[in-house]
């Protein structure tokens, strides 16, 4: 692409109409964003009937600003309350919330939005870059790839658990198990649905999320366990402050944190979810002092963010490029792509480049308004946690229903939440963390799904996993880790074991 | 004090409850307060699309507003059966698909055509036959001979084992006095991660509509060749189908419909039947189908009816043939 088209592309962004669109859907999405249990794809499915009435470029802006606007904010509620926003922020949640019971939940918050801010920024000018070439390599990835990337996701809940590998494994395979619930699409049988109707459609991860942590740290708040976030100093806080110093001492983790985000994220159906599973896995692999990990620790979190936001981007690329939606909100804007007379495929690019080139934009400018809201944002959080318990917690209570309820307009979803909230507090009790239970429910049926597609395609044999020379590259990384603690204890017989 | 409060939620609740009674003997003034459209699909989808479009049309011509609310999972099976589980008052709508002529044959009861007020059908577009765009085949002929000639390797996809996708490629198949298993169905979860698995050469066929094939068809990656019809589409002019291909009768024509729970009130279901009738006359909702590669096929109720019944026909035998139905 040469200057003209940016020059064309920039002419587009700035007019006034679009800029507008931009603005009213960061302030849209960042409020509905921050209301825990409301998710971007909600925000953008209810814009669909607005962009009915806008030209096109102002009706994508106003996607692509709400969206990037409303995972970042999700943020807030999971470092201030301990309620993640999606699945991809649940990888990272304890280690902010660690964070805000040490008496720095600014300095978390300013963490998650200033790296999100860049990371996103970054995803966006890798875009410009490469966008049709990552669509391109993207294209190539068939289900025998994505196993093993899902395989590779689940491996990092060993990872990020900080109670040691096993209990981070058996809370994964209850997350698995959560997730065959429903109507096998294999088969098309109903498997452990008990003729509930509604649980022929398996349980959402969302009401689950909430419940684990949100509903279980308000009943850990009756036990003798409880664990206040103290109320902020009283020295006035200074947003954004001393993050130039952290951006200089975590700028590897930064810049392979958003380049793992921009990439992953780029593949349609798993990407979004597990780039920052993998980001903040492969920042403790990496870091100088894992055993810091989980206890409110800086390192882990610029990585996190910075992928999780990178790889928001990046989603837009194969189906701006080959009308491949990666997610649901993807899959929306796709439809109104296609309603705008703006039909997704290489031809875009070709023809007229100044167009994706301003949708990219877009995501840069809305990434940039994240700092003056997230500002306002930060000087409100001291607000929200010098609030006394007895009122927080009936406000966090009416979310976690509502939430729940939101996700399929039904009183089930409510129950799912209040079990999942007791399950996860008596696990977390028990020393078994929850985050790897939500990864398990939203990749148990990506993997089982790639694994049946796969098995369908080699006829039923197993080293078709290997026959393609991507997958082969990854399944073989999937299996060295797998191999190395266990070679690891082989060779040390006497060392004492690990303790559990 | 507390106990007037409670006094007045009380009233309030009376109130609305009544309300809702009352709605029901009256219904002449349907509607009379918003009204719920239950889509069974996701929010994106070519279901959501077209739903959100009608219930947009339907708010500006009566009035009240027509909230869409997307009841996912199963295969659509959860929010069919919430649509054909609702009150008949006309406060609880959906728009429904073809898999509902399919539940009680795969042994799901409760969402049966029998389960609907059948209101009208405002959309049906044919599945196509998609290959990558360099596969040795040009036409459909050359594929079916292709299958003929290496059973199993020639993979094909398109949604779950037991969708419509599966249905329609393996009903053609049997049609031929093929076996569908000489073309294996890998199960995938819709037409978008079958196409993705084309597009990387990891499968050789995808049956889905040519509009959700478009894209990659335009870039280059694949092409269509044929639509399981026994008419060519308005919308594809050029793409001959399987029934002049072959001489046979085999149009799995997926609809998209407005329905209400079983015993709607005849008001109602009039009212909204020439309210869709205009709809899909209404130039702003031609142009939004034309631009998302729909095609406008209104039927009333009757017409519905009947398409719905003929589906099931020709549908459950086609699930006899690859071993999803009980042969009766």
């Amino acid at each position: 692409m040469d200057l003209n088209t940016y020059l064309a592309a920039a002419s587009i962004v700035l007019d006034w109409p679009v800029l507008a669109a931009i603005v009213a859907g960061a302030v849209y999405g960042f409020m509905v964003g921050a209301i825990p249990g409301l998710t971007a794809t909600m925000a953008t499915a209810l814009l669909v009937p607005v962009t009915f009435f806008l030209a096109p470029v102002p009706a994508i802006a106003l996607i692509v600003s709400t969206t990037a606007m409303a995972i970042t904010a999700g943020d807030i509620p999971g470092t201030l309350l301990r309620i993640p926003g999606t699945p991809a922020s649940a990888a990272y949640v304890d280690e902010s919330y660690a964070l805000t019971l040490k008496g720095k939940a600014e300095v978390a918050l300013n963490i998650s939005i200033m790296f999100s801010a860049l990371g996103g920024m970054f995803g966006a000018i890798f875009l410009l870059i490469t966008g049709p070439l990552l669509a391109k390599v993207a294209l190539n990835f068939s289900s025998f790839e994505f196993f093993w990337l899902a395989m590779l996701g689940l491996m990092t809940s060993a990872l990020v658990s900080s109670s040691g590998p096993v209990k981070g494994y058996v809370s994964l395979m209850l997350g698995i198990l959560v997730s065959t619930v429903g109507l096998d699409i294999t088969s098309g049988q109903p498997r452990f649905t008990f003729g509930v109707v509604e649980l022929y459609g398996g349980i959402s991860f969302i009401p689950v999320m909430i419940g684990m942590f949100a509903f279980a740290e308000i009943l850990r708040g009756f036990s003798s366990t409880a664990a206040y976030p103290p109320a902020p100093e009283t020295s006035a806080f200074r947003p954004f402050h001393g993050m130039g110093g952290l951006l200089r001492k975590y700028k590897w983790g930064y810049l392979r944190g958003a380049s793992l985000g921009t990439t992953i994220g780029a593949l349609p159906g798993v990407g979004g979810d597990i780039a920052a599973w993998i980001a903040y896995g492969m920042s403790r692999r990496f870091s100088k002092t894992p055993e810091k990990f989980g206890t409110g620790h800086e390192e882990g979190l610029v990585e996190a963010s910075s992928s999780n936001n990178a790889g928001l981007s990046s989603a837009w690329i194969p189906a701006m490029v080959f009308g491949i939606p990666g997610d649901a909100i993807t899959a929306i804007a796709v439809g109104v792509l296609y309603m705008k007379g703006l039909n997704p495929g290489p031809r875009l690019f070709t023809e007229n480049p100044a167009m994706p080139t301003a949708i990219i934009f877009t995501f840069f400018i809305a990434n940039l308004l994240l700092f003056p809201i997230g500002y306002l944002a930060i000087k409100g959080a001291r607000h929200v946690l010098s609030i006394r318990r007895c009122y927080i917690v009936p406000v966090v209570l009416i979310f976690c229903i509502l939430g729940s309820f939101a996700i399929n307009n039904t009183l089930f979803g409510v129950g799912i939440m209040f079990a999942a909230g007791l399950a996860g507090y008596l696990l977390e009790e028990n020393g078994f963390p929850i985050a790897p239970i939500i990864l398990g429910i939203v990749l148990g049926p990506v993997l089982e799904r790639n694994f049946i597609m796969s098995m369908q395609i080699a006829d039923g044999k197993l080293t078709g996993f290997f026959d393609r020379p991507i997958a082969a590259c990854i399944g073989t990384v999937v299996i060295i880790l797998l191999l190395v603690p266990v070679v690891r204890t082989l060779r040390q017989p006497t060392s004492s074991p690990n303790p559990i | 004090m507390k106990l007037r409060k409670l006094a007045g939620i009380t009233a309030s609740l009376v109130l609305a409850l009544s309300g809702g009674l009352s709605s029901s003997i009256v219904m002449a003034d349907w509607p009379e307060r918003p009204v719920t459209i239950i889509v069974p699909w996701s929010a994106g989808g070519g279901t959501d699309a077209t739903a959100r479009a009608v219930a947009q049309q339907l708010e500006e011509r009566l009035g009240q507003p027509f909230n869409v609310v997307n009841r996912t999972g199963g295969g659509g099976l959860v929010g069919h059966i919430t649509i054909a589980n609702a009150a008949p008052d006309g406060y609880t709508l959906g728009v429904i698909t073809i898999e509902t002529t399919m539940y009680d044959a795969q042994g799901i009861p409760g969402a049966t055509p029998e389960n609907f007020t059948l209101i009208g059908r405002f959309n049906a577009d044919a599945i196509g036959v998609n290959v990558r765009a360099d596969a040795p085949y040009d036409t459909v002929e050359e594929l079916v001979e292709a299958v003929k000639a290496n059973p199993g390797s020639i993979k094909a996809s398109g949604a779950n084992r037991g969708g419509l996708s599966h249905l329609a490629w393996a009903g053609l198949l049997n049609s031929l006095d093929i076996d569908p298993e000489a073309s294996p169905w890998v199960a995938s979860d819709g037409s978008a991660p079958a196409m993705q698995q084309l597009a990387a050469d990891a499968i050789q066929v995808v049956s889905t509509s040519p509009s959700e094939a478009r894209s990659l068809v335009e870039a280059g990656e694949a092409k269509s060749l044929a639509l399981l019809s026994n008419e060519r589409s308005a919308a594809y002019p050029d793409l001959p189908t399987t029934t002049e291909t072959f001489d046979i009768n085999w149009s799995p024509l997926p609809f998209r419909g407005m329905a209400g729970p079983a015993g709607l009130p005849e008001e109602v279901s009039a009212k909204l039947e020439s309210e869709l009738k205009a709809i899909t006359e209404d130039a702003k909702f031609i142009e939004f189908m034309q631009s998302r590669g729909f095609s406008i096929a209104y039927q009333d109720s009757a017409g519905f009816t009947e398409t719905v019944m003929n589906s099931r026909d020709g549908l459950v035998s086609a699930m006899q043939s690859v071993g999803l139905a009980k042969t009766n």
